[in-house]
């Protein structure tokens, strides 16, 4: 298949873009592969494409019951950032960013990672002083983390307000300049077609219905296209972890899915150059490529499968947004959509081989789990092909939450709507 | 004076004439004129650039799907953008600007972009500017170094800097039936339910009730359809049990029947009435909702369709028939279905000329011929558009036969002089509302357009909106659901008579024309239906991939006019009907919404204020506040000229060396009461109670279910079955809510009830060596020596008559004195006791001089309990009783809070007698330049004035077997870095020989 | 969503606080099966469907109420005082109890 640059671009223009093959193939499933990943969303797609790129497993299939990419990785708000508290967390989504600041030439895809800067805002000493114990904890861990004045951060964000008289002055800030955000869905159609390119089968429509076993082993699938076979299955079904789980006869997980709303304005010309959080509550901005800012806050707060908010949340958000910027009062908000978060008790994922004999878990993303794409995939392919975790996942197991191993980066405990 | 508009008809205000401003230039218009109205009245043919090519457009629509026309409007300072100009009600003094050029509409520099032609196709950005694998614009760089000229080329409208001067407002309802949209449908709907006593409210986004009777020109009940509207809309008014808003559009539906409306109050008016809002927010909780919300026109597809100058064809017929403006005076019009005829027939009517109808379809009937003839228009059945002709304003239309079984084109090229083009490609049902309550629409190939779902919540469909285009059969089913709506039974009285053209409903399924030339799909986002074809050559063909991929649908008009031919065209493309393309689920909103009415009253004051009696002395007396959570809490009270750190130095040394007071009335308290009171507080705290004896108090500790440290105070046993429970401020709420969880779910048993006080009480520590002396000289009516009051007893008595709690009790280490008094009297209390201080140099103190002292006494607070630590962790592992299981206490000895490199409380003294800062990092070995191996970190520092050096609190792995050996702290942050020595966390007093007096 | 409390009548979600999964039985305080007590804590029904519910009325009498309630649809199906006792729908507690 062919390269994407300049070049190939120009070339099928001089020809009507006739010559453009499909991204990924839309094979039928095979009888059996040797892995077979279940969910094409971004942490399934990531983990058949470093599979098949760093282990050489390409006797691999995707299944996705809708369509690629139509879970969380289309529904995000397209943060990237390796900002975390415990060290468990930083080293793995730092392992993530240094993925991300490659993957559009791993891909070849241009996934539009904007190294743009995350910046939390602070509005107490205290707030101030426990960014900084953040920061510190992530430069102890070679990880970039600034403190920034409010005047400096007055000049990148000059539409922020940031006078003495708002109800929650805004004091400083922790700056991750390496942060930023990317294109989400191209992510996903870029692991595709990576992946795709060296052999994996992605099989959209095929929805998964039943487990095959052998006394107590996983071996395979049954789904709406049939029976498959594989010696190895593994699950990255994100928000329907629970379900899936069910089909193999586990009833209960220490997750909770919950539905969180994202929204977007109309297009706008530059107005936040950066990846903004507010302190004094739960909100995230920044503005896309195309202008419009990409926002969102808090979970809707109880069980849901429905993607869709509530309205309560919708008030909740658009006040603190303008608690931020009084002047985007008449903007107005164009999209809402929502996303399903399996949400855990720590607020950490659990990346880990079983919990069945023959069965791989990838779940627990909460509401991270974008930005995790690259090192998520990365991580579950290794312990896949190895059967035994990566340092960098070897923390997020299932046993911690009984063994008290517990990631718990904001201290809530086992409260999952509050992670 | 206008080159556009007709000397009679329409419904705007001839004999009030309004001005206002389109990018600097001064027009005229009439009362009643939107902005795109008065405009088009004044020969303006261009409104905006698109969003990618930066081409020329004119309006394409009259309502609020118009994707072409978006202006900014300004307010002085205050600028609103990306409003549809359709949408626009002109005012005198209205100031509009056009958006996304430079330097003008007319001359666009962006429309360079043009020439790119088949390199910017959809999704060209995925396969080009990734940049060099290595070099300095390795990784990120080149992209980013490409994306800052993008997205300064990207977006619409500039939002504005200044604070909205506006204000908002949120209006919860509740009805028995909300009808939205009140044409003919709604209007009948609404008038069913009303008198058979529902209580309704009748919504429209529009200005004037009465949508498409506005425009029809059809006559109901022997009138003019706009006329028997504006009647009925009338007598509605006149009922009680009727609410009418007009200009409110109802945007989201949502769990529960509860509806979200704008109502667009003031945004038509030069100037609000008093009182008035920019815009009201409804919630409204609805029994049944009617929606009637009409249906959209479809554009038609073909090469040129985005030229100024083409037009929807009941848009046109709506400027005609509304406002009296003709959109040109040599029409053509480019059809697949009958409607267009009634718009032929109406503009003619309004004194244009119709040079064409374009009908896709070979075979017209001989209605729609006699309606053709009626237009004096010229009929080219069996024909298509394949071109459009002209710059920024259309000159003529190219024609050519066609067969829309095939749709292959044949014989000669015909060129058509004409200045509008107005087209047709059949309707598609306004479902939005339906779609985001919860179900997936439906196919119909007769209508060739998606048709409401079955209903999940509880609405019912009238008019339009089921697929039901003609009046008459609005009336009907309007009337029905109104009936249903209310709980009535089905009417058989006669219904109103409509007297309007005929025509079929079912248009031709031709939805392009495939001839040369760019054919948009989506106008605002420039996609076109190649880039459609792209997008299925490259397998984005499933609905959802084909918006992302190529932004169909994703502009401000949300896909109202592109979605159902985008549909079309890639169904073509892959050999299938369009239903199994699939649709996408609408969400809210169904139009765009502005923030500032979603934040309603919030918007300037996002949360509330919490303030404790004594704050506005606090103020008088020159104290500088702190805001925690929703608590202001004096930090200081600074001398002139002192530094924060020289203030809370000076306090917390005055109360060490004689007494200070400080206000704790934020703390949270808890009445805990009943005969299980002590059983239920001996299961929640980690140490006994219920050998507490009457009059005394006890420190607790509270663990979480999984065995972590929760939250810690003092508990008084004020009775045999009474407590008064104290709480760290931060975790009031959820303590009390811990407690309630308990009591409610899990031991109902328990004769407990437990009330929140802690807005009821005032209280204020008093401490120091002095302090007994000073409560000695104001308290009456009780003792409080140490016989009386040993160290935590509990009196009653008064001070300046009135009643007060107090409770021997230090935080401070000093002797020092919890006293208590209703709020509504702390203030006189307070100032009492700083009169009685005076003699004794009783200082206040704020939070720094409290925390600094209860630093030297290595008391924790949220910053070591916090979420993560564990009673050990704290060395608060004494207060674990063994007697009796606690909440926590079967978790908290699991491997992983027992394990050796947890992190444990320490003391730290700064070695080089510098200041420490909160989150500082503590290392073995320093390295500056690469910073690693923490080793923990600062929980809380200060200058000790009992110590006389710089000392800390930390959480640090290894802990109590570091006491006495020295470490780094490494702060790269503020560039911090110096040797400290790691010590116990009672740096002062630690055997408490100073508070037990 | 609007949630009927016993005492109160319907009333906005807004009002209302999350409790969890309605299904987990706590241990006697004095059981030493860290298991169970693990379960009760960690474990959760996730059900795509009709689950028992844990809300308490923390905007109004802030009493807790058992509410069943479809997680697809958000459909509220029984509400009562989650003072009335434990009731599961989850077989395994129901096994174990």
């Amino acid at each position: 298949m062919a390269e994407y640059s300049a070049f190939s671009l120009l070339k099928n223009a001089l020809t009507g873009n006739k010559d453009w093959k499909p991204a990924w193939r839309k094979p039928d499933p095979k009888a059996s592969y040797d892995v077979i990943v279940i969910g094409g969303g971004g942490h399934g797609l990531s983990t058949a494409y470093y599979l098949a790129k760093e282990h050489g497993i390409t006797n691999v299939a995707v299944l996705e019951k809708g369509w690629l990419g139509s879970g969380n990785v289309g529904r995000n708000t397209t943060a990237v950032r390796s900002n975390y508290l415990l060290p468990q967390n930083t080293r793995f989504y730092e392992h993530s960013m240094k993925l991300w600041e490659n993957l559009s030439h791993d891909l070849n895809y241009n996934v539009m990672f904007s190294q743009r800067g995350c910046l939390n805002l602070a509005h107490t000493p205290a707030q101030l002083d426990d960014y900084a114990r953040r920061g510190n904890a992530m430069r102890h861990l070679g990880v970039d983390a600034e403190l920034w004045s409010v005047d400096r951060i007055k000049r990148l964000v000059p539409a922020l307000d940031v006078s003495g008289s708002a109800r929650f002055p805004v004091l400083g800030g922790l700056m991750q300049p390496r942060a930023g955000t990317a294109r989400h869905d191209a992510v996903a159609w870029g692991y595709a077609r990576g992946a795709d390119r060296r052999g994996v089968d992605i099989v959209e429509n095929c929805e998964v219905t039943g487990f095959l076993r052998d006394g107590g082993r996983i071996t395979g699938v049954s789904t709406t296209r049939g029976e498959i076979r594989a010696k190895k299955v593994a699950l990255a079904v994100a928000g329907s972890t629970g379900q899936v789980m069910q089909l193999a006869g586990i009833s209960h997980m220490p997750i909770e899915s919950h539905v969180l709303q994202a929204f977007v304005s109309e297009s706008l010309k530059p107005i936040v150059d950066t990846v903004l959080t507010f302190g004094m509550g739960h909100f995230y901005i920044s503005q896309s490529d195309k202008g419009g800012l990409v926002y969102g806050g808090d979970l809707d707060g109880y069980n849901s499968y429905a993607q869709r908010g509530s309205l309560p949340v919708v008030d909740e958000v658009m006040s603190e947004m303008l608690a931020l910027f009084p002047g985007l009062a008449r903007v107005r908000m164009l999209r809402s959509w929502g996303g399903l978060c399996d949400m855990t008790m720590d607020g950490s994922p659990i990346i880990t081989t079983g919990p069945l004999p023959g069965m791989y878990l990838n779940c627990g993303w909460c509401y991270g789990g974008f930005k995790a794409t690259p090192a998520s995939g990365w991580c579950f392919a290794y312990t896949i092909a190895k059967d035994e975790p990566h340092e960098f996942n070897a923390p997020f197991t299932l046993d911690r939450f009984y063994r008290g191993l517990i990631i718990d980066d904001k201290g809530q405990g086992a409260n999952p709507r509050l992670h | 004076m206008s080159p556009r508009r007709a000397e009679t008809g329409g419904r705007i205000d001839r004999l009030r004439t309004i001005r206002f401003t389109f990018d600097g230039a001064p027009y005229t218009g009439y009362a009643g004129d939107t902005l795109a109205s008065a405009l088009l009245a004044n020969g303006v043919t261009l409104f905006g650039r698109s969003f990618k090519y930066h081409r020329p457009r004119g309006l394409l629509a009259a309502g609020v799907e118009e994707p072409n026309a978006l202006v900014t409007v300004l307010r002085g300072e205050v600028r609103e953008p990306n409003i549809p100009a359709t949408m626009v009600e002109i005012y005198d003094g209205l100031v509009a600007v056009s958006q996304n050029r430079t330097p003008s509409l007319a001359w666009d520099i962006g429309a360079i972009n043009q020439l790119g032609g088949k390199i910017l196709s959809a999704g060209f950005y995925y396969k080009t500017f990734m940049g060099p694998v290595i070099g300095p614009l390795k990784g990120t760089r080149f992209w980013m170094f490409c994306e800052h000229f993008i997205r300064r080329a990207a977006g619409l409208g500039k939002a504005g800097t200044a604070p909205d001067p506006a204000r908002y407002e949120r209006m919860n309802a509740f009805c028995d039936v909300l009808v939205v949209g009140s044409g003919p449908a709604g209007l009948m709907a609404a008038k069913a339910a009303a008198d058979q006593g529902a209580r309704v409210i009748l919504a429209d986004l529009e200005a004037n009730l009465g949508g498409s009777a506005n425009w029809s020109g059809e006559t109901i009940d022997g009138m003019p359809a706009a006329d028997w509207a504006q009647r009925l809309a009338a007598q509605l008014a006149g009922n009680d049990n009727v609410r009418l808003l007009p200009r409110t559009t109802v945007w989201g539906y949502y769990d529960g029947n509860t509806l979200a409306a704008l109502e667009r109050v003031t945004d038509h008016k030069e100037v609000a009435a008093k009182g008035e809002p920019r815009q009201r927010y409804w919630a409204i909780r609805a029994g049944t909702v009617v929606l009637a919300t009409g249906s959209f026109e479809r554009p038609l597809v073909f090469p040129g369709n985005d030229r100024p100058g083409v037009m929807l064809a009941h848009a046109a017929e709506r400027y005609a028939n509304e406002y009296g403006v003709l959109p040109g005076q040599r029409i053509a019009l480019f059809t697949n279905n009958d409607s267009a005829y009634r718009s032929a027939v109406a503009l003619k009517k309004a004194g244009a000329a119709v040079v064409a109808i374009v009908d896709v379809r070979g075979d017209v009937s001989n209605e729609m011929r006699r309606l053709a003839s009626d237009a004096e228009a010229e009929l080219l059945a069996g024909h298509a558009v394949i071109a459009t002709e002209g710059g920024k304003a259309l000159t003529g239309l190219k024609v050519q036969r066609f067969d829309a079984t095939s749709g292959v084109l044949s014989g000669d090229e015909r060129s058509i002089h004409a200045d509008s083009l107005l087209m047709s490609g059949g309707w598609s049902p306004t479902i939005h509302l339906a779609s985001q309550a919860g179900a997936k629409a439906e196919w119909d190939p007769a209508r060739q357009a998606f048709l409401p779902p079955k209903p999940t919540q509880r609405w019912t469909g009238a008019g339009a909106f089921t697929g039901s285009f003609s009046t008459a059969e609005a009336i009907a089913e309007g009337r029905a659901a109104g009936l249903q709506a209310a709980g009535g039974a089905a009417s058989s009285a006669p219904l109103p008579v409509v007297e309007a053209a005929p025509g079929d409903p079912d248009p031709a399924p031709v939805f392009e024309i495939k001839a040369k030339g760019k054919s948009f799909v989506d106008f605002q986002h420039d996609v076109t239906a190649e880039d459609v074809r792209l997008a299925h050559r490259e397998g984005f063909i499933s609905v959802e991939h084909l918006k992302r991929y190529t932004t169909l649908g994703m502009a401000t008009d949300q896909g109202k006019n592109s979605n159902v031919p985008g549909l079309a065209i890639m169904a073509e493309a892959l050999g299938k009907p369009i239903p199994e393309v699939g649709t996408t689920r609408f969400r809210p909103p169904y139009t765009a919404v502005s923030i500032g009415s979603l934040a309603a009253e919030r918007f300037g004051d996002l949360k509330p204020e919490r303030l404790t009696p004594m704050h506005d002395w606090h103020i008088t007396n020159g104290a500088r506040m702190y805001s925690a959570g929703l608590w202001y809490r004096p930090m200081i009270y600074g001398l002139p000229g002192e530094t924060v750190e020289q203030a809370y130095v000076r306090e917390a040394r005055a109360t060490r060396e004689s007494a200070g007071i400080v206000d704790v009335s934020t703390l949270g308290k808890i009445a805990v009461q009943g005969p299980d009171a002590a059983e239920f507080l001996d299961r929640v705290y980690t140490n006994m109670f219920s050998t507490l004896a009457v009059g005394k108090a006890r420190y607790g500790l509270m663990l979480r279910e999984d065995g972590l440290a929760f939250d810690d105070g003092t508990t008084w046993r004020l009775g045999e079955q009474e407590f008064l429970m104290t709480t760290t401020t931060a975790n009031a709420g959820k303590v009390m809510q811990h407690l309630e969880y308990f009591l409610d779910v899990i031991w109902p048993e328990l004769k407990v009830t437990v009330t929140s006080v802690t807005d009821e009480w005032a209280g204020a520590a008093i401490g120091g060596p002095n302090a007994r002396a000073i409560l000695a000289s104001c308290v009456t009516g009780t003792a409080v020596d140490n016989a009386t009051l040993p160290f935590m007893g509990i009196v009653h008595g008064q001070i300046a008559g009135v009643p007060v709690m107090i409770c021997r009790l230090s935080f401070s280490g000093e002797m020092a004195f919890e006293v208590y008094s209703g709020a509504g009297y702390g203030t006189r209390v307070w100032e009492a006791l700083i009169e009685a201080g005076k003699p004794f140099g009783l200082v206040t103190y704020g939070l720094e001089a409290l925390g600094t002292m209860r630093i030297e006494k290595g008391h924790v607070t949220g910053a070591e309990i916090d979420g993560r630590t564990t009673a050990r962790d704290l060395h608060l592992d004494w207060m674990l009783s063994k007697k009796k299981p606690f909440i926590g206490s079967a978790m908290m000895d699991r491997e992983g809070l027992i394990a050796p490199d947890r992190l444990e409380l320490v003391g730290l003294i700064a070695l080089d007698n510098r200041p420490l800062n909160g989150g500082g990092h503590i290392v073995e070995e320093l390295d500056e330049a690469n910073p690693h191996a923490s080793l923990g970190h600062i929980t809380a520092c200060c200058y000790s004035p009992a110590l006389g050096k710089h000392i800390a609190l930390a959480l640090v792995k290894g802990g109590e077997a570091r006491h006495g050996t020295r470490a780094f702290v490494s702060d790269p942050l503020r560039n911090r870095f110096g040797p400290v020595e790691i010590v116990s966390n009672h740096f002062y007093d630690p055997d408490g020989s100073r508070m037990h007096g | 969503m609007l949630i009927t409390c016993p005492y109160c009548g319907p009333r906005d979600v807004i009002e209302f606080t999350y409790q969890g999964d309605g299904n987990r039985e706590r241990p006697q305080p004095a059981s030493q099966n860290l298991d169970a007590w693990n379960a009760y804590v960690y474990d959760r029904l996730n059900p795509a469907g009709d689950h028992n519910e844990i809300w308490q009325h923390s905007g109004g009498c802030r009493a807790h109420l058992r509410v069943v309630r479809n997680t697809i649809t958000h459909e509220i199906l029984s509400t009562e005082f989650a003072r009335g006792g434990h009731k599961s729908t989850d077989s395994r507690a129901e096994g174990r109890s």
